[in-house]
């Protein structure tokens, strides 16, 4: 029989730790989702209605029983309800990471939180001149402060336009402000959202739908993007640059801090804390030869693109990484952070240490993060995982070899260096069929996919195929970790694709950032759009997600729709029990926003998939097949 | 006589039978207090899952004629109703040696940790409809005579036949 680590994962260094896992008795995602086995077939269908507490309500598939919810609702209401709540909780966390980076740009501004400054004059000054705000011979902070206050009305503001929607091409703007779903504010579509699915409001499934695609664009060109243009500001704006991903790049004789969850406000900080001559010399002190910061998730993502510190792995390695026994502490902010992690550190030496005054786990340390005092609390953290040196058992640490070199940090504006300026080079060799189109792809692990496997298998049938990937999240790692975020792996790729590569001595996929920043790739598509005086749904472009699982990963799949990008999903969503939703989102889109959703498990499938899309659109284009 | 019939093509595994079993042999036969009730309720049905066909298959006490864990009791603790064929369980009698489990072709007979004894599907004897049955929101289980459930698969066939042979006609 093979192992069961083999079903797992397909990355060596993550099988090696489900092995040490299951010897040592120790339980992890896979062992839970066994358990859950058979899943809850209502909740796959996305038929089981807790909106009000006549119920539950659930739906019959078969027909045999109920066909309506005690309200009435049809299997079609209550699906639709369903997706528009998470959308809703999907957006709601895009933005309200940005709203904390928003308020710390603020507090900046205002001399609260001494310990943050302005890296990035430059797209200071651009963002300011978005929103009309003067900058000729004004100081940056005066600058600054003006941005933080028009960005932080971003949030609150009742009728629209945001900012940043403005950015798309003309024809996509005009096409939402048509069909109503131009979003007016970004608080003010997800609270609609929650009021629209309460209890005998919103009952009209396309309806629904319709302001699902408004809340997702609050989320995509809204939270998420001032997000990552805030923390371009604040932490700079990413440049190409070097560095490894893997399990392997924990050190042995180091103290080893994991930082995991999503905010750059955090992780920041910790990595100038762990740089304090006093925290270096206690750490001596305690036998460990330096202080390793490596990062997890998204998190992993942002220092890795900002400042190339090792990224450990990305969701489904967050236990694999205490699983090595070589973790001082696990330093946590918010969003997918498994609640597991409490019981796994509590049979190892780690400190499992969470920051975020929203959000806690069972068996924490709490170290609550503010901006005021933002060095010192850092400093603390740090402080507490090199004390925890001494107490790692070297009998029970094993770190796999495994750390694979990757070449990160391509910001759209890196992109655009690149390519000399302009995305002129990159048009031509997409209309000369060098490079046939771009994939954008990205989202996190399920254990329902054997890890990596979807994400890996999908990109490299793409680059084969001569399809440029840009990607972000969970993907970003995957593919980091498999080796294709090299200028090297060009040679993985089709000839026209590898020419272009290696002329600009760039990988095949390039690594675009966290899961907040899918709203660089927007940025990227609609310069390509605009330089091509077309709309986005007019270019061969789609996008993927092979192994998502969360609500931010919904309000992302519908943004990216809603932004004209055909989508292939790579693990079904819940909304089949609704054959009215299902066919809404899988045909009837492409005739409002001239693009649609497609669910394909087996990633070589969905990679046809999109290179059948990314061909039709060439011919509509007249660009040669 | 009823028996608790599967017909597992209907089954969906949202194992509302087990939560139902569980509360009907509950000390407060309410969801819930029997969630915070020690020891905790047990359910009787299992909801199989087999992964090599993604099927879900409710398992429960057959109360098979001439049963073998009837046969095997040593304190006759497991007890046939010979008229109804129930097969009801005693746990004043119940030494818990696990005979019975180990004859049970179905593996149905459960095992009351603090008390030591057996648990096994009774039919909820106080009630009109088991309650697996009624929770059942497919209708994968069915509380029919054989006879009965024989009957209406019969005429199901009978129908699929009948379509059949309108398509061979055009």
């Amino acid at each position: 029989m093979k192992p069961k680590a083999y079903d797992r994962s397909i990355d060596p260094a993550s099988r090696a730790m489900l092995r040490k896992a299951e010897n040592e008795g120790i339980e992890t995602a896979w062992d839970r989702y066994e358990k859950q086995l058979p899943q809850c077939s209502f909740g796959q269908l996305g038929i089981c209605c807790r909106n009000c507490n006549m119920g539950p309500c659930r739906i019959d598939p078969f027909g045999e029983g109920a066909d309506k919810g005690i309200c009435g609702a049809t299997a079609d209401i209550i699906v639709a309800r369903n997706l528009l709540r998470m959308i809703a909780a999907g957006a709601a966390a895009h933005s309200d990471h940005a709203r904390d980076a928003v308020l710390t740009f603020k507090k900046m501004t205002g001399g609260e939180a001494g310990s943050y400054s302005i890296k990035d004059e430059v797209k200071l000054k651009a963002l300011a001149a978005e929103y009309g705000i003067p900058v000729e011979e004004r100081s940056k902070e005066e600058i600054a402060a003006e941005l933080a206050d028009a960005l932080v009305v971003e949030f609150g503001k009742q009728e629209g336009p945001i900012q940043f929607t403005r950015r798309a091409p003309v024809e996509r703007v005009k096409l939402w402000t048509k069909v109503g779903i131009d979003p007016r504010g970004v608080d003010r579509e997800i609270v609609e959202c929650m009021h629209r699915t309460h209890i005998g409001v919103d009952n009209d499934p396309v309806h629904i739908l319709l302001h699902g695609l408004r809340t997702s664009l609050s989320d995509g060109w809204g939270g998420s993007m001032i997000a990552t243009d805030v923390q371009d500001v604040l932490f700079g704006t990413p440049t190409p640059i070097k560095s490894t991903v893997n399990l392997g790049v924990l050190a042995e004789d180091k103290v080893n801090l994991v930082i995991h969850g999503h905010e750059s406000i955090l992780s920041e900080m910790i990595l100038e804390a762990s740089e304090d001559p006093e925290i270096l010399k206690l750490a001596k002190e305690k036998g460990a030869k330096g202080i390793n910061i490596t990062g997890m998730c998204c998190t992993g993502n942002e220092t890795l693109m900002r400042h190339g510190i090792p990224t450990a792995g990305n969701f489904l390695q967050q236990e694999l990484a205490v699983i090595t026994g070589a973790v001082e502490a696990m330093v946590v902010d918010v969003q997918c952070i498994m609640p597991a992690l409490g019981t796994l550190t509590s049979c190892y030496h780690t400190k499992f240490i969470s920051t975020s005054p929203k959000a806690d786990f069972p068996g924490t340390v709490r170290m609550e993060f503010h901006e005021e005092t933002a060095y010192e609390i850092a400093k603390e953290i740090v402080r507490t995982a090199v004390e925890n040196y001494p107490n790692r058992n070297p009998a029970r640490v094993n770190i796999p070899d495994e750390k694979q070199e990757c070449m990160v940090g391509f910001s759209a504006e890196a992109i655009l260096a690149a390519l000399g300026g302009t995305p002129a080079p990159l048009i031509d060799a997409i209309t000369g069929g060098a490079v046939k189109g771009i994939g954008a792809v990205v989202g996190c692990n399920n254990v329902k996919v054997k890890h990596n496997y979807g994400h890996v298998n999908l990109v490299k049938e793409l680059i084969k195929n001569n399809v440029l990937v840009v990607t972000t999240g969970c993907n970003a790692i995957a593919c980091a970790e498999a080796g294709l975020l090299v200028p090297e792996a060009a040679a993985m790729a089709g000839d026209g694709l590898k020419g272009v590569c290696e002329a600009l001595g760039i990988p095949p996929v390039l690594h675009m950032g966290s899961c907040v920043d899918i709203s660089r790739i927007l940025l990227l598509a609609s310069a390509v759009a605009k330089t091509l005086g077309v709309d986005i749904s007019d270019l061969p472009v789609a996008g993927a997600a092979p192994e998502w699982m969360s609500e931010k990963a919904v309000s992302i799949g519908v943004y990216v729709v809603a932004s004209g990008v055909y989508t292939v999903l790579g693990t079904v969503p819940p909304v089949l029990g609704s054959s009215e939703v299902t066919k809404l989102l899988t045909e009837g889109l492409d005739k409002v926003v001239g693009a649609t959703f497609a669910v394909e498990t087996d990633p070589f499938k969905a990679a046809n998939l999109m290179l059948k899309h990314i061909e039709g659109k060439r011919r509509d284009l007249g660009l040669k097949p | 006589m009823k028996e608790v019939l599967i017909r597992p093509e209907l089954c969906m595994g949202c194992r509302s039978c087990e939560i139902a079993c569980a509360v009907e042999h509950s000390e407060s036969k309410n969801l819930f207090a029997a969630v915070m009730e020690k020891p905790t309720p047990q359910k009787r049905i299992y909801v199989e899952y087999v992964p090599e066909y993604n099927a879900a298959i409710p398992m429960t006490c057959r109360h098979c004629e001439d049963a073998p864990c009837t046969t095997v009791c040593p304190t006759k603790a497991l007890k046939q109703d010979e008229i109804t064929r129930v097969v009801t369980h005693s746990t004043d009698l119940c030494i818990g040696c696990w005979t019975c489990s180990m004859v049970c072709n179905y593996g149905v007979i459960g095992r009351q940790k603090e008390a030591r004894v057996a648990v096994k599907c009774n039919l909820c004897p106080d009630r009109e409809i088991p309650a697996c049955v009624e929770a059942c929101p497919t209708n994968a289980l069915v509380f029919l005579e054989v006879k009965k459930l024989s009957g209406v698969k019969r005429t199901e066939a009978a129908l699929k036949l009948a379509r059949g042979m309108q398509g061979k006609a055009l």
